[in-house]
């Protein structure tokens, strides 16, 4: 190949031929990134994998294969499986929760004219705020005594109400946190979806009879918007099924609201039982290749300058 | 766009007005967080353990809470941390990425299928999956709690060469034939011409990656156990964690320091920064 494509371009590009110079130069420049791709994301996946067929703990005297024993004892042990229901609960919540409230809001955004940067500003606020901190200010707005939605409810002649101590509240009361985290990120996706809808859509349906606003967003908004709502839902998913920073401020994975990363944590970084850890995460990984393998499909039309 | 109708018919007046209350109410839900932190911090601490809903603060407390905060924990600490990690990490992943996603958009060479399968696959792979065992490397090396236990992981953006690669494709073929023509190496034709061209996708990449790097908890947590090598989201928690009982005041203005850097690039630079967040949900 190399030979025969030579002689054609001699005269052209004097040192080298085409073929043999991009050959050096895409094999050259692809070095860094594929020995980066080998050391931090292929061989530690192997290594995980290996992992989580032992019962490898940090300290142990020796190895044992276990084989898929990690993920028999996952299944029956009552904390994974806590951890894994309260995970699935959380994103149960957040998923509809974040894609109805972001197309709302986006919907009403897109309508205003004058006041559509304030609402813009407004919502997207608690993306840009680092969750780690909002999540303390929550602790104190959540406060039993002396947080002001507690006073609120008091003022109304409502209980107190432990949202960060009662079990049974506690992955409600994140999944509101999460929500206030993430329509502002939904409302921007959606907006952009909005604005991509041609105009003229919108004037064949009103000759069509569907001059209503309900009857415009039945029959144009809806449809046109099918693949931003899909993909919204995707990365709603994925974002929810990775909870942890709130978790890991406000409860520390106690009682009621252990969730799968948490686990993943405590197994691996703080009880350095490895092998049991490294199974969580193959299970982990497992979902997220369920929600990615359909986002890397639509990533190709996402992407766009 | 449209001429502003005055008056208003009776039922687009009553979808305005709908329209406005429902958005109030939420802007209320998503901002009132924030003005609860700053009217907090700048409280005295017998007026915080009153609790109650009065919003205006009866006495200014502010110089004593924020420097109470500085004090307690080195906050400036956590943002020199956070600098110098995104920093890092952001020059190194254009560095490689760059390199790479010209290659795979531009330049035919053996084994390129492959590669670009295997940055798709990538992208699905969020950090907590190679965590465990790029733990144990660095702790076998004696690497853990360093700025460079910090940032290896994130050497490798997958996402950057995905999308810088999307971008290159797009240049066109013509000017790059033409500069081999004229003599130019495949190194200064990238660098001298096809990344400038790209530097709008390059910005939003940066913004992105600032933003997921600096406000990333999970893999500071695993490797850093110094206070000192801290970056904002760690050192809050170890703020929040610490002796702060009825200091409420204290933590909040913590809060209020550690959130403002971001939020302040945001109102800033708002185009920029949402195009920058928003162009993945890969967080």
């Amino acid at each position: 190949m190399t030979t025969l494509a030579l002689a054609p371009a001699i005269d052209r590009v004097p040192q080298r031929s085409r073929p043999v110079r991009e050959w050096l130069a895409g094999t050259l420049f692809v070095v860094p990134a594929t020995m980066l791709l080998l050391a931090i994301i292929i061989a530690p996946l192997l290594c995980l994998l290996i992992l989580s067929m032992t019962d490898y703990e940090i300290g142990a005297m020796q190895i044992r294969w276990l084989g898929l024993g990690n993920f028999e004892k996952a299944l029956s042990d009552p904390v994974f499986r806590r951890a894994m229901g309260n995970t699935l609960l959380y994103v149960a919540l957040v998923l509809p929760g974040g894609v109805i409230l972001g197309l709302l809001v986006a919907l009403l955004v897109h309508g205003r004219t004058r006041s559509r940067a304030f609402y813009e500003v407004a919502y997207f606020l608690p993306v840009t705020a680092t969750l780690i901190a909002m999540a303390a200010v929550w602790q104190f707005l959540l406060h039993p005594k002396l947080g002001p939605v507690n006073g609120l409810l008091k003022a109304a002649g409502f209980p107190e109400m432990g949202f960060i101590s009662e079990p049974s509240l506690l992955i409600p009361t994140l999944a509101v946190i999460g929500l206030w985290n993430l329509i502002g990120f939904n409302m921007i996706l959606f907006l952009a979806g909005l604005t991509a809808i041609p105009r003229d859509l919108y004037d064949a349906a009103e000759i069509d009879g569907a001059g209503g606003p309900i009857d415009r967003f039945l029959t144009v908004t809806w449809p046109q918007l099918a693949p931003t709502t899909m993909f919204v839902a995707v990365t709603t998913s994925i974002t929810a099924f990775k909870v942890f920073d709130t978790v890991a401020v406000l409860t520390r994975g106690r009682d009621g609201s252990e969730v799968l990363l948490y686990a993943i944590y405590l197994e691996g970084f703080q009880y350095f039982k490895i092998g049991y850890s490294a199974a969580l995460t193959v299970i982990f990984l497992a979902f997220m290749l369920a929600f990615s393998v359909f986002q890397a499909f639509q990533l190709d039309r996402r992407v766009h300058y | 766009m449209k001429p502003a109708h005055f008056p208003m018919p009776a039922g687009r007046l009553l979808r305005f007005a709908g329209a406005h209350a429902v958005l109030l109410l939420g802007a209320a839900f998503m901002l009132l967080p924030f003005l609860w932190m700053l009217l907090t911090a700048v409280r005295a601490p017998d007026e915080i353990l009153l609790g109650g809903l009065n919003p205006i603060p009866r006495s200014f407390h502010a110089v004593e809470n924020f420097s109470a905060a500085l004090q307690q924990a080195p906050l400036l600490r956590f943002m020199v941390n956070g600098v110098i990690i995104c920093g890092g990490i952001l020059i190194i992943q254009l560095i490689v990425a760059i390199p790479a996603a010209y290659a795979l958009a531009k330049l035919r060479f053996p084994g390129r299928g492959l590669l670009f399968a295997a940055v798709i696959g990538g992208l699905c792979i969020p950090i907590q999956v190679p965590a465990l065992p790029i733990y144990l490397a660095l702790a076998e090396f004696g690497l853990l709690d360093s700025y460079f236990a910090m940032m290896v992981p994130f050497f490798l953006s997958v996402f950057a060469i995905f999308l810088f690669r999307q971008t290159f494709r797009g240049f066109p073929d013509e000017i790059l034939q033409a500069a081999r023509v004229d003599g130019l190496g495949e190194f200064e034709i990238l660098w001298r011409i096809v990344v400038p061209s790209a530097l709008p996708a390059i910005a939003a990449f940066s913004i992105f990656s600032i933003v997921a790097h600096w406000n990333d908890l999970y893999w500071p947590m695993i490797v850093i156990q110094r206070m000192d090598y801290a970056p904002p989201p760690l050192g809050m928690l170890f703020f929040a964690n610490s002796e702060t009982g009825a200091s409420y005041g204290v933590l909040m203005a913590g809060a209020t320091i550690i959130t403002a850097p971001l939020v302040l690039v945001f109102l800033l630079a708002r185009r920029r920064f949402v195009q920058g967040i928003t162009m993945t949900g890969i967080k």
